[in-house]
This record gives C-alpha cells, sequence and structure tokens, in this order.
C-alpha cells in the first residue's frame, strides 16, 4: 500500500490527542500502520504497538522504535458564567494563548462532545492589578465556547480535555504547518520506515511504538520499553529549527538534515552505527547535542527493566509548543529512510558490536 | 433591476445563502488601505439592485437606491469595508518576512496564528520560541512586532511582496447560537448593508455606503457622505460586549454591551453625540417591533458616524451596532440573534422614517 506522506500527516495533526487523551489519534496512526504490521494492540496506559516481524530464527531479536503521539494541550479547571477557566497538559507558553482555536472535548452529557471554542483575554478592567498589564498570566485567561451558559453547565465539566484545533496548512517547498507536529512529525517518519521495511527483507522484528503521555513526563514509553522489552531501541521526536526573529535559536535549517542525537540518553555505538549507515547511503545527518538529555521518551526507555541501549534521531521544527509549528516533509521523509535502511541492514548477532569501550 | 415582493415585510434569516455570503465576505482580506476583495463582493452582490453604483476616489462604493413616495427622506447608512491587519513590510528572504500592524491589535493576539497574506491569501504562520528555550523572565514579556515574523516556509519568497496586507486566518464558524470570525468588525455591517439595499424601503432614498479607512479614523465616510450630501446618516458597526466574569466576582458593569442583549444603540461615543431624536426614532421601532435592544453604555470609540454628523452644513447621525466579543484579535465571537435582529431593526426604522421624526424641511 502506496503511502501518501502529507495526507497522512496532514490527517494527524488535524486529530485531537493531549496526553491521557489518545484515543482519537491512536485510531488514525493504527488506520495507517495496519497495512504494514502483523500485529497492532494497545498496551496499559494507551500506546500504540505495531508489530512487523523479522524473518530471523526465532528467537529473534527486536528493536522499539518510539515516537509519541500525545500533544500538548489544555484542561478545564472551572466554570464561570459560561467561561471555562483551564490548566496546562505540558508546557505551553502562555503568550501564545489568546486568540487560539481550540476544541474542547465535553463529557458532562454523555458520549464526549467535541466544542469548538477559543481562549480569550478578558478585558484589563476586568481583572487585578497583576493582570492589567504585560502578559496575561494563564490564570485569567478564558476559554469561550460561544454557547449559553446554561448550556456549558449542561455539556462541560471539571477535567475535560482541550486540544487546539488550528487548521493544518501547506506552506512553500514542502512544507507543513499546524499544531502538534511534536510528535507526529516523528509518528509519520515511522510510518515511513514501516512502508519501506515491509517492501524489504529484515531479520529483526520490528516494535513500533506511537506511545502515550511524553509531554507529562515520558510515561508512555517506560512502561512499553518493559512490556516490548527489546534489545535496544530507536527514539525520534523533534528539535529545534533555525527560526526567523526572536525565534531563531535552533541549529538545524529546514529540509536540509537529520540531525542525531548525541548525549547521555543515546548509546555511542548506535549512534556509531547510525552515522556509518547514513554515510553508505548517503543521507545527511548532523550530531545535535544534548548534553544533559534530550527531553524525550530516550530518557525514560534507557532506564527500563535493566536497561535498555538507545538510538536518537531528531526532525527540526520551528515554534515547537506552538500551534503554528512548522516542518519540512523532506525531514520526515530523509528520517524515516534513515530508520528503515539502519533496520534493514541489521544482523542478528548486531547486539555484540553494542558495547562500551 | 430585481424586484422584491413586499419590503415592509422584510424578516431576515441566516439560511444556507446568507450564512455562504457571510463567510465570503469574512474570510476576505480586506485591510485599510486595500479593500478590493470586498468592494468586489459588494459590486457583485448589488449589480442587478443599484440605481447608481460608484466607486469613489478612495475606493468606497457608493450604492442609491432611489424610494417610491412623494417626500423621501435621503438617508445615508455605511457600513465599513476594511479591517484591521499587517503590512509586510520587509522581506528577508527565504520566504521570510517583517511585518507592521494597521489598526488597533493588541500585541499579545499575534504569536503563534496562522495567516493570510495578500489576494490570494498565501498561507503563512507567526510563530514564536519553543517554550523550552524561554526563561520564566523571557516569558512575561509581550512579543512585540519587532520579534515577530511571518513565515511562509524556505524558498516561498517570490509568493509575496512587500507592500502586501495580510489578516490573520480564521475561517467563520457557526458555535451553537454564535458565529466565531475575524473581521466581524464590520463584514456584519457589510453584509447588513447589502441586505438592506436588496430589500430597501420605498419610503426612503437609500445611500448605501461601503467604507474604506475606517480603521485609520473614519477616513472613507468623510467623502462618501461629502458626495452623498444625505439628511440623515446611519452607522451600522460593531461594539464591544465586554461581558465577561469580573475577576473577583464583583458584577461586571463597564460590559459596554452584552452578547444577546440585541442592536446596540449609541448614545454617545468617542467622535459622536447621537442625534437624540434619531435615538429616540430607534427606540421607539423597536418597542413597537418588539426587537430587543440595547443602549450602549456612553463611552469611547468611534464609527464612521463620527465623520458623517460633520459632513457639509451637518446631518443628524446615529449607530447601531452589532455587539461583539473579542474585536481586532484573531476572531471575534457575535449572536446570530443579535446581528438579524440589527439588520431587522435598521430596515424597521427606516419604514417608519419620515419629516416628522426630524421635523425637517422637505428640500429635494
Amino acid at each position: 500500500m502506496k503511502l501518501d506522506l502529507k495526507k497522512h500527516l496532514m490527517e494527524m495533526i488535524s486529530a485531537p490527542g493531549p496526553s491521557g487523551y489518545e484515543a482519537p489519534i491512536r485510531e488514525i496512526i493504527q488506520t495507517a500502520w495496519e497495512p504494514y504490521a502483523d500485529e497492532t494492540r494497545v498496551n496499559n496506559l494507551g500506546s500504540l504497538v505495531a508489530i512487523q516481524r523479522g524473518e530471523g530464527a526465532e528467537p529473534r531479536p527486536s528493536v522499539m522504535i518510539a515516537a509519541h503521539m500525545d500533544a500538548i494541550g489544555l484542561m478545564v479547571t472551572g466554570i464561570d458564567n459560561g467561561f471555562l477557566r483551564f490548566t496546562q497538559v505540558g508546557g505551553v507558553d502562555p503568550r501564545i494563548l489568546p486568540g487560539q482555536m481550540v476544541t474542547v472535548h465535553a463529557t458532562n452529557a454523555g458520549a464526549t462532545r467535541a466544542l469548538p471554542a477559543m481562549v480569550v483575554m478578558p478585558p484589563a478592567f476586568l481583572l487585578p492589578k497583576d493582570g492589567k498589564t504585560g502578559i496575561l498570566p494563564q490564570k485569567y485567561l478564558l476559554v469561550d465556547t460561544g454557547l449559553e451558559p446554561d448550556e456549558v453547565r449542561k455539556l462541560v465539566r471539571v477535567g475535560d480535555v482541550i486540544s487546539f484545533a488550528t487548521e493544518p496548512v501547506e506552506l512553500s517547498s514542502e512544507c507543513i504547518s499546524g499544531h502538534t507536529l511534536d510528535n507526529r512529525a516523528s509518528v509519520a517518519a515511522v510510518t515511513v520506515a514501516l512502508e519501506m521495511l515491509s517492501k524489504r527483507k529484515h531479520l529483526w522484528d520490528v516494535m513500533a511504538v506511537a506511545t502515550a503521555q511524553e509531554e507529562v513526563g515520558g510515561i508512555g514509553a517506560m512502561v512499553d520499553a518493559v512490556a516490548i522489552k527489546p534489545d535496544f531501541a530507536i527514539v525520534i521526536d523533534v528539535t529545534f529549527a533555525k527560526a526567523p526573529g526572536g525565534a531563531g535559536i535552533g541549529n538545524f535549517e529546514l529540509g536540509k538534515v537529520t540531525p542525531l542525537t548525541w548525549g547521555s540518553c543515546n548509546h555511542p555505538a548506535l549512534h556509531q552505527a547510525m552515522v556509518d549507515i547514513a554515510e553508505e547511503f548517503e543521507i545527511n545527518v548532523a550530531k545535535e547535542l544534548a548534553p544533559k538529555g534530550s527531553w524525550t521518551d530516550a530518557w525514560d526507555i534507557q532506564v527500563a527493566e535493566a536497561g535498555v541501549p538507545v538510538a536518537e534521531l531528531a526532525i527540526p521544527l520551528r515554534y515547537i509548543h506552538t500551534p503554528v509549528e512548522v516542518v519540512s516533509l523532506k525531514d520526515v521523509r530523509r528520517a524515516g529512510r534513515l530508520m528503515a535502511e539502519f533496520i534493514a541492514g541489521l544482523p542478528l548477532d548486531f547486539m555484540k558490536t553494542v558495547i562500551w569501550e | 433591476m430585481a424586484k422584491l415582493e413586499d419590503t415592509t415585510k422584510f424578516n431576515p434569516r441566516l439560511g444556507k445563502k446568507e450564512l455562504a455570503l457571510l463567510s465570503r465576505l469574512c474570510d476576505a482580506v480586506s485591510v485599510s488601505g486595500d479593500e478590493q476583495e470586498v468592494r468586489a463582493i459588494v459590486l457583485e452582490e448589488l449589480r442587478d439592485y443599484a440605481d447608481v453604483t460608484k466607486v469613489d476616489a478612495m475606493g468606497n462604493v457608493l450604492v442609491r437606491r432611489e424610494g417610491k413616495s412623494a417626500d423621501r427622506v435621503r438617508v445615508m447608512v455605511a457600513a465599513h469595508m476594511d479591517e484591521v491587519g499587517f503590512m509586510i513590510v520587509n522581506d528577508e528572504s527565504d520566504g521570510v518576512f517583517e511585518f507592521c500592524v494597521i489598526g488597533g491589535i493588541d500585541p499579545r493576539q499575534l504569536a503563534g496564528k496562522p495567516v493570510w497574506i495578500g489576494r490570494e491569501h498565501v498561507p503563512g504562520v507567526i510563530g514564536a520560541k519553543a517554550i523550552h528555550l524561554t526563561t520564566p523572565e523571557e516569558r512575561t514579556q509581550i512579543l512585540k512586532e519587532d520579534q515577530l515574523r511571518i513565515d511562509i516556509g524556505p524558498g516561498g519568497a517570490g509568493k509575496v511582496k512587500v507592500g502586501d496586507r495580510g489578516t490573520f486566518a480564521t475561517k467563520l464558524a457557526v458555535l451553537g447560537p454564535s458565529i466565531r470570525s475575524k473581521a466581524l468588525d464590520d463584514r456584519l455591517g457589510v453584509y447588513n448593508l447589502i441586505q438592506l439595499v436588496k430589500n430597501a424601503p420605498e419610503n426612503v432614498d437609500l445611500l448605501a455606503a461601503f467604507t474604506v479607512q475606517e480603521e485609520l479614523g473614519l477616513r472613507g465616510a468623510k467623502i462618501a457622505a461629502f458626495a452623498f450630501d444625505p439628511e440623515v446618516g446611519i452607522a451600522m458597526d460593531s461594539t464591544p460586549a465586554n461581558d465577561l466574569p469580573n475577576y473577583d466576582g464583583f458584577e461586571n458593569t463597564s460590559h459596554n454591551t452584552k452578547l444577546g442583549g440585541g442592536p446596540a444603540i449609541y448614545l454617545m461615543d468617542g467622535a459622536t453625540l447621537g442625534d437624540r431624536r434619531l435615538i429616540q426614532w430607534l427606540v421607539d421601532t423597536a418597542e413597537a417591533e418588539k426587537i430587543p435592544w440595547q443602549f450602549r453604555q456612553p463611552g469611547m470609540g468611534g464609527t464612521d458616524a463620527g465623520s458623517i454628523h460633520k459632513t457639509r452644513a451637518g446631518v443628524p447621525s446615529v449607530s447601531v451596532s452589532v455587539p461583539q466579543r473579542y474585536l481586532h484579535s484573531p476572531a471575534g465571537l457575535i449572536r446570530i440573534d443579535d446581528e438579524l435582529n440589527t439588520l431587522k431593526l435598521i430596515h424597521s426604522a427606516l419604514t417608519r422614517l419620515d419629516r416628522s421624526i426630524l421635523n425637517l424641511q422637505e428640500n429635494n
């Protein structure tokens, strides 16, 4: 089955899926991965696992590919005259919140109802001193559903999840913008890898995991690694791309390179093996420095059970954790190809080479 | 000329066709100084309804629809076609542009929003630094225009030019009893004025002014009013509904208007003292027709009436607005009932308009 990468990614970033509320996005990924998998299953905390069996003799070694599917979002903490007060799920800069289009997933009247809404900034005269000038602390922001207060009371309750609802758009040069490209861009790269591997002979079992609850602390990955018990893991997440104006602090140009993470979370032998494969297949990679760890699932997978060696790669992304993140499809495709080539070339005794000096 | 059955029995509704027109108007990019996109829609919609249509020196669309009665009052109704937005001011190459804001947009509304640039609606985004890279101190500072850029993607340089205008890229949506959209200020007025021309009462000469540059200081209305030389002026606009809860739980008594309270009739704003006779005429009409209505709390701000009433030897003028939350942001919010009642109120009032209301001498 031919993968339409742009359509796949646009579909994923049109779906909600804040941490702990991954069902809608999980179903989309499951549908996308099933054609390339021998088996799919959902783990205890909501992660999706797709197994693509290798051709080596049993017991076969297995590699876990982890890309988190959850996203940052908001959660209702109170209802005030028909307006919603909220808190964050994952890290959101309150400066980007006023004027954001969102969806309230309302559960107070039976089945979940998706209410289109927006984050709004009350006028200064309604706020205490610390809200009158400058940036409005998040506690003063409200969500307006456009519904009458009685209707809001009927439909919404404290704890309901609020997701970003920015529509995805296609920018120039195969770039896509939208919310939740962190980390659906990486999920799409895993899809690319699964599609390629489904047409290739490979000895190892591939356990592709769309992990849950990364944005609240690698929760999905830490239990998935225990459930799967891989010989090693590849973690893919987004990293800071060069961006214009005051946003421009990242290291990598969009559409040019696949960063390979180098820091405390990555087994140096695995890192080197990926560099070697990249050279062999003329895939442009660069070293991404993560001296204190990379704030990804790698942190938790590495310390699962008696420890799991991890290799980590990244997709450059502009404006991470805003609803207008920008990614290049070239980077998604290249990362997918690198993972596929790496896995397709794994000999059964590969782990003998993953050693410390 | 298209004919309507009975213009005294006008009962506005927002069906599929009407909503499609309102969506087209609101989703258009029509920033002060470049109102072409809305002007084109107005001209197209009114082609078969106007007696005289003129596009004047600044780009106002002036539509005259003459009545039939003997002693017709010449009434100018104005709605502005422009909206707040951006202009591209510097091409930093590789799809990145500096921009400046046109009209009163709070800089706190800018970061992290999708935008449309130019008549082709080229999509772009105003990004912000990843939270991971910010300090707590930084997160208390407003991200201003000079730190922000419009990004249309690497390699997109040729699609956007310095001087192009842009707006937030928010599409109109119906939220239960409400509409959420950008540019409701003042596309609702434009929409209502189109409907008034199409359903013009026969007892007045309706002088419909679709104005430009209201957001820059009521500028288009000034020359439109001079050209029309009306006896009565009405501005149809949108006014803030600051009817949100007070943080300390005390009653909010400075709401300006309330959503769902009906058309907002102006007494006084920063630009106009509403004509007492016209205010009473609107109130009497609303009461007689059982149309919900509210006074806009006297205060600041201004509408095209601010220009109209000072025209030539003076024109008795009044403003009526649809109450709206969150003006000049990526999306405002209105109640559909307020919008329909505003159109109904103005139409009903026009059908009742005669010289006795103003004690005007016949002069045509």
